[in-house]
């Protein structure tokens, strides 16, 4: 207390501040980057473990040996879904019947608020069909979950094959003290969402699904199936869900746990783990894997089927299949072993999934970053924004004598103020509501389709936004004032660092890529000194680059870059996609990006052309 | 300056009735923040079907007012969102008028001060200007009314905007100098949430320095007084208290009411200090605990009382706020009170130290309560501690503000007897510090 009491200490410590402000500022930068960078590196991450007792300590023995049973299954599926042109539902009620689960089956339809040309659908119609195996040993009070998806294509018959199969053998066994349910859903995310809000019995996003006819108990976990060949190399596992939420922790460790037992091949961002992490090749591979993970998280979007689960409370995740060009193949009968092995682990479940984190950042399947380590690189990172607030709000408060003489009312500095704070959210306003309002609009005046419409109308908002805001002060007061800069540069930066904390708590990585971009310039823009630089600076940092930027990058990491034309072309499909989760998901990146962050950056280009 | 209060209470009562309309009405009035347990209003509607029925409302362990207010509702029941409108304009208007009686006397005293020549002759600049002290009227009710925190706890129909509105009238009638109603208002604010008898102290002593009584143990015109006060006190608290006995012909409201505050059975989360602790600790502690944390609400009332005796409209400004942050059941409509009353300290504005740090926590805090909270109940990724860590920051907060405060009034007054700028023995430039 003596620092907030003392008036020589604040002095000093007032005076450090403002007098090494830019330093400091520097530094933060610095350290922040560096420590995130330094997270990947193995020795300063944790080794991930099993904290659930009930899954750690107890022995399971895999007994699945049908793995030409699955195939079979997966032939004839695929046989009767080129015969229907979509999911064969009566063969596969008729299956499952036969296999002893209780079927039953759930319409849903959705039309898209403007069409997904990279999926090329519409108008939604489809069918989930779900089987439940009641657990003959307990209250069906839980439940776990395994789930197939079947869309438009050929793809994934593998997995509802194995699924058939896996769900004809665990109806033979009594062990059972979890119902499970096995689902297979049509048009996958669509699909998934129409299935989990009628289980729940909710509608949060206007999807028109048959009422639900069956139920099993709460669903503890979930994992989604994903295979299209009838031999894999390696499994691949994904754990991004929506809005970056992770499940967690110990249900990826379980499936490490099962890929050791078995001694399958695991990656996680498509990338196996390296023994050599005191190389720099070594280091490099799992920040790597790292950044894709970031990137990815960063993005909001379910990566895998299982992402839509994590909202429910129910923890998820996707196993891809790998069949790549390694020599070494794993048989249905393996792949089969892994999912019954995670399932009996599951059943022993006494209470939900809630003793490891929820809040991590993988670099390998073995290590994990968690939130106490990661948070430290991103408060770096606002600490600049505080000082830079702390810097100003000293120079605002040294200042009064000097404005006394020129008799300035409270009055029109306020109004000057809110003004261009107010028309910034307006243009956030209209960002969030216009492209999907004045679709028809923009088809019948210009000759593009209704996709196009959406994420051109969305990005000339987005560019008008720039020319509009910067003159209203001028046409209120005359000319900006020294003192009305700072302020709205003092507000710009508080109001910056709260929304960036914010976000960070919901989804780190989607905060920290934006205070890494946005921070610098934010620090430092100012109406005087080399403003043309300023301006580029700022349009670089401005949300659409960082989007259009970010997916150069991924790509770059994936070892698979594209040109520019090619980013171009994946920057409208990312708008349009994020548009189209927002309404179809509820993701909340859209929202937060137009109404939030793009208004806020807004604020600061304002300052740029204050005079 | 009418003009401008009735056009701010216009702008507060459209922003109010466009909020109740929309359907973030229903959003607000569910978090925990702005309603509590003995205030939100589905549990005042719970109330009445249970009278309406004919069975106690206090029976089912929901409903938590006092019999007054479920028979105020029980007339107004179809005109709540306008009562609450109402009682938010009561508490804006008499705090405006009672702002404006205040500042009338300050600056007479001021005056007074000046012409005997006790001011030293630096302290000019600390003077209170009546160009300046006009706009502050309007400002303590453009501060009450258009607070977010109001709106918020206005729209979710709490009944701390009622509990409000009669602490404002207490505040009116003490200031005005009528000795019977600003008893019988602090018995009904009292009566409606116990705490309040706290103020009992500030408005004895400032109805004493009206009447130019001194306070001393020596002299009987004090003592007279206080009992005539503390009669008054009593008495309307005992006739309210039977009037609510023969209203619902049981004693039931006593234990579900006070009972209830003083005890803390439910530990929703909320923006207060108790429910964490309360839920942490082994249950055979939790007595004396209780003790602790409730004695802990009064207790600053005595030092506060002789440190402050000469200034009691400040007084009370400390014991609102204490009794805001300390209180069991605390929501934003309590902060917003005692928030109102930041303007009339407007003066003491270059003493503050720490308001900026204060008011980023302050804005930070709230901003980040719906967040984690969305972390812990719907997204299940993060848990209480969270929660409770940003309600601890946002009290801590709370009372580094009113610290602050108190700090920059008596270093005011300090400076008002010593001068500005103080010597040391030596010639250099003096320093004050609060330890």
């Amino acid at each position: 207390m003596g620092l907030l009491s003392d008036p020589n200490r604040r002095r000093a410590l007032t005076n450090l501040v403002t007098r090494l402000n830019t330093p400091l500022c520097v530094m933060c930068y610095i350290v922040g980057i560096t420590w995130f960078l330094g997270l990947a590196f193995e020795p300063f991450t944790l080794r991930t473990y099993m904290s659930e007792n009930a899954m750690g300590s107890t022995m399971v023995e895999e007994k699945f040996v049908y793995g030409d049973r699955a195939l079979s299954y997966s032939r004839e599926f695929s046989g009767h879904r080129k015969k229907v042109g979509g999911l064969p539902v009566d063969w596969l009620v008729k299956t499952m019947k036969s296999r002893g689960l209780e079927v039953y089956k759930q319409t849903f339809s959705r039309t898209l608020p403007f069409p997904d040309e990279s999926k090329e659908r519409y108008m939604v119609k489809g069918t989930n069909v779900y089987g439940i195996l009641r657990a003959p040993r307990a209250p069906r009070t839980e439940s776990i979950l395994l789930s197939a998806t079947c869309s438009e294509g050929s793809n994934n018959n593998q997995a509802v094959g194995l699924l058939l199969a896996l769900a004809s053998y665990f109806r033979g066994q009594v062990y059972w003290a979890k119902d499970i349910i096995f689902l297979v859903n049509e048009h996958d995310l669509i699909g998934m969402e129409a299935w989990l809000e009628s289980y729940h019995d909710v509608n949060m996003t206007g999807i028109q699904s048959s009422p639900m006819q069956g139920r099993a108990g709460a669903i503890q976990a979930a994992v989604s199936l994903e295979l299209s060949s009838d031999v894999i190399t390696s499994f691949d596992v994904v754990v991004e869900g929506l809005n970056g939420q992770l499940p967690n922790l110990d249900l990826v460790n379980l499936f490490y746990a099962f890929c050791q037992k078995i001694g399958m091949l695991c990656t996680i961002q498509g990338k196996l783990q390296r023994n050599d992490w005191d190389t720099l090749p070594g280091y490099s591979h799992s920040l790597n894997t790292m950044l894709l993970m970031v990137l990815k998280q960063s993005s909001g979007r379910p990566q895998g089927d299982h992402g839509l689960f994590l909202r429910y409370h129910v923890e998820a995740v996707t196993l891809r299949g790998i069949n790549s060009f390694r020599q070494y193949k794993f048989d249905m009968s393996t792949v089969g072993k892994l999912v019954e092995g995670m399932f009996r682990k599951l059943n022993n479940l006494l209470e939900r999934f809630h003793q490891s984190y929820f809040f991590y950042l993988l670099p390998s399947l073995t290590r994990f970053v968690s939130i106490g380590y990661y948070m430290p690189a991103f408060s770096f990172l606002i600490l600049i924004l505080m000082l830079r607030a702390l810097d100003l709000w000293v120079q605002l408060s040294n200042t009064p004598h000097v404005q006394d003489d020129e008799e300035q009312d409270p009055g029109p500095s306020m109004l000057s103020l809110a003004t261009p704070i107010f028309i910034c959210h307006l243009t956030g306003l209209a960002l969030y509501f216009l492209p999907i309002l004045s679709q028809d609009m923009a088809t019948q005046h210009f000759p593009v389709s209704e996709t196009e419409a959406v994420v051109f109308t969305a990005i000339a908002i987005y560019v008008a936004g720039l020319a509009l805001p910067h003159n209203t002060h001028r046409a209120l007061s005359g000319s900006g004032t020294e003192c009305g800069w700072r302020s709205l540069k003092l507000l710009s930066l508080l109001y910056l660092a709260v929304l960036l904390g914010c976000t960070a708590l919901i989804n780190f990585s989607l905060g920290f890529i934006l205070a890494v971009t946005m921070v610098p310039m934010a620090a430092f823009v100012q109406p005087s000194g080399p403003r043309v630089l300023y301006a580029f600076g700022l349009v670089l940092v401005s949300p659409a680059c960082t989007l259009l930027l970010s997916i150069y990058f991924y790509h770059y990491l994936l070892e698979y870059p594209i040109t520019l034309l090619e980013c171009w072309q994946q920057f409208l499909m990312a708008i349009s996609q994020g548009i189209l989760d927002h309404h179809l998901y509820g993701s909340l990146v859209y929202p937060l990006i137009s109404l939030f962050i793009y208004p806020c950056w807004l604020q600061l280009w304002n300052i740029v052309f204050w005079k | 300056m009418a003009a401008s209060l009735v056009l701010v209470l216009l702008i507060a009562v459209t922003v109010r009735a466009v909020l109740f309309r929309s359907s973030l009405a229903e959003i607000i009035a569910e978090r925990v923040e702005v309603v509590s347990p003995l205030n939100g209003w589905k549990r005042v509607v719970e109330g009445l079907a249970l009278l309406d029925l004919g069975v106690s409302p206090y029976s089912g362990d929901v409903f938590h007012e006092t019999p007054l207010v479920i028979y105020l509702f029980h007339f107004v029941i179809d005109y709540s969102e306008i009562v609450f409108m109402i009682a938010d304009a009561i508490t804006a208007v008499a705090l405006y008028l009672a702002v404006q009686d205040y500042n009338k006397i300050v600056f007479r005293k001021q005056k007074y001060t000046l012409e005997a020549g006790r001011y030293p002759l630096d302290v000019v600049e600390l003077l209170r200007t009546p160009k300046e002290m006009m706009y502050i009227p309007i400002k303590v009710a453009v501060f009450y009314l258009l607070n977010p925190f109001t709106v918020l706890s206005c729209v979710a129909k709490s009944t701390c905007g009622l509990n409000n509105a009669i602490t404002a009238l207490f505040i009116l009638c003490t200031i005005k100098g009528s000795a019977l109603l600003s008893a019988i208002f602090l018995a009904l604010a009292t009566y409606q949430s116990l705490y309040p008898f706290t103020l009992f102290a500030p408005a004895l002593l400032y109805q004493l320095q009206r009447q130019f009584i001194p306070i001393s143990i020596h002299s009987p015109r004090f003592w007279i007084f206080t009992s005539q006060y503390g009669s008054m006190y009593l008495g309307s608290l005992v006739v309210i208290t039977c009037l609510s006995f023969f209203l619902l012909s049981s004693w039931d409201f006593v234990t579900s009411v006070y009972g209830f505050i003083l005890s803390v059975p439910d530990l929703t989360p909320n923006i207060g200090l108790f429910w964490y602790f309360f839920a942490e600790m082994f249950e055979h502690f939790r007595p004396f605990f209780i003790c602790v944390f409730q004695i802990n609400v009064v207790f600053y009332t005595i030092p506060l009382s002789v440190k402050l005796k000469e200034h009691p409209i400040f007084l009370m400004f400390m014991q609102i706020a204490v009794i805001s942050i300390f209180k069991s059941y605390p929501t934003v409509g309590d902060i917003s009170l005692y928030m109102a009353f930041l303007p009339l300290w407007h003066h003491l504005y270059r003493f503050l130290r720490n308001i900026f740090l204060v008011s980023i926590v302050l804005i930070a805090c709230s901003v980040l309560f719906p967040v984690l909270w969305h972390l812990w109940i719907y997204a299940g990724s993060a848990n209480s501690n969270f929660y409770y860590a940003i309600t601890l920051a946002f009290n801590v907060g709370q009372i580094l503000l009113v610290s602050d405060y108190f700090y920059a009034y008596l270093r005011r007054e300090h400076h008002l007897i010593h001068g500005l700028y103080l010597k040391k023995k030596d010639g250099t430039e003096e320093t004050l510090i609060l330890k």
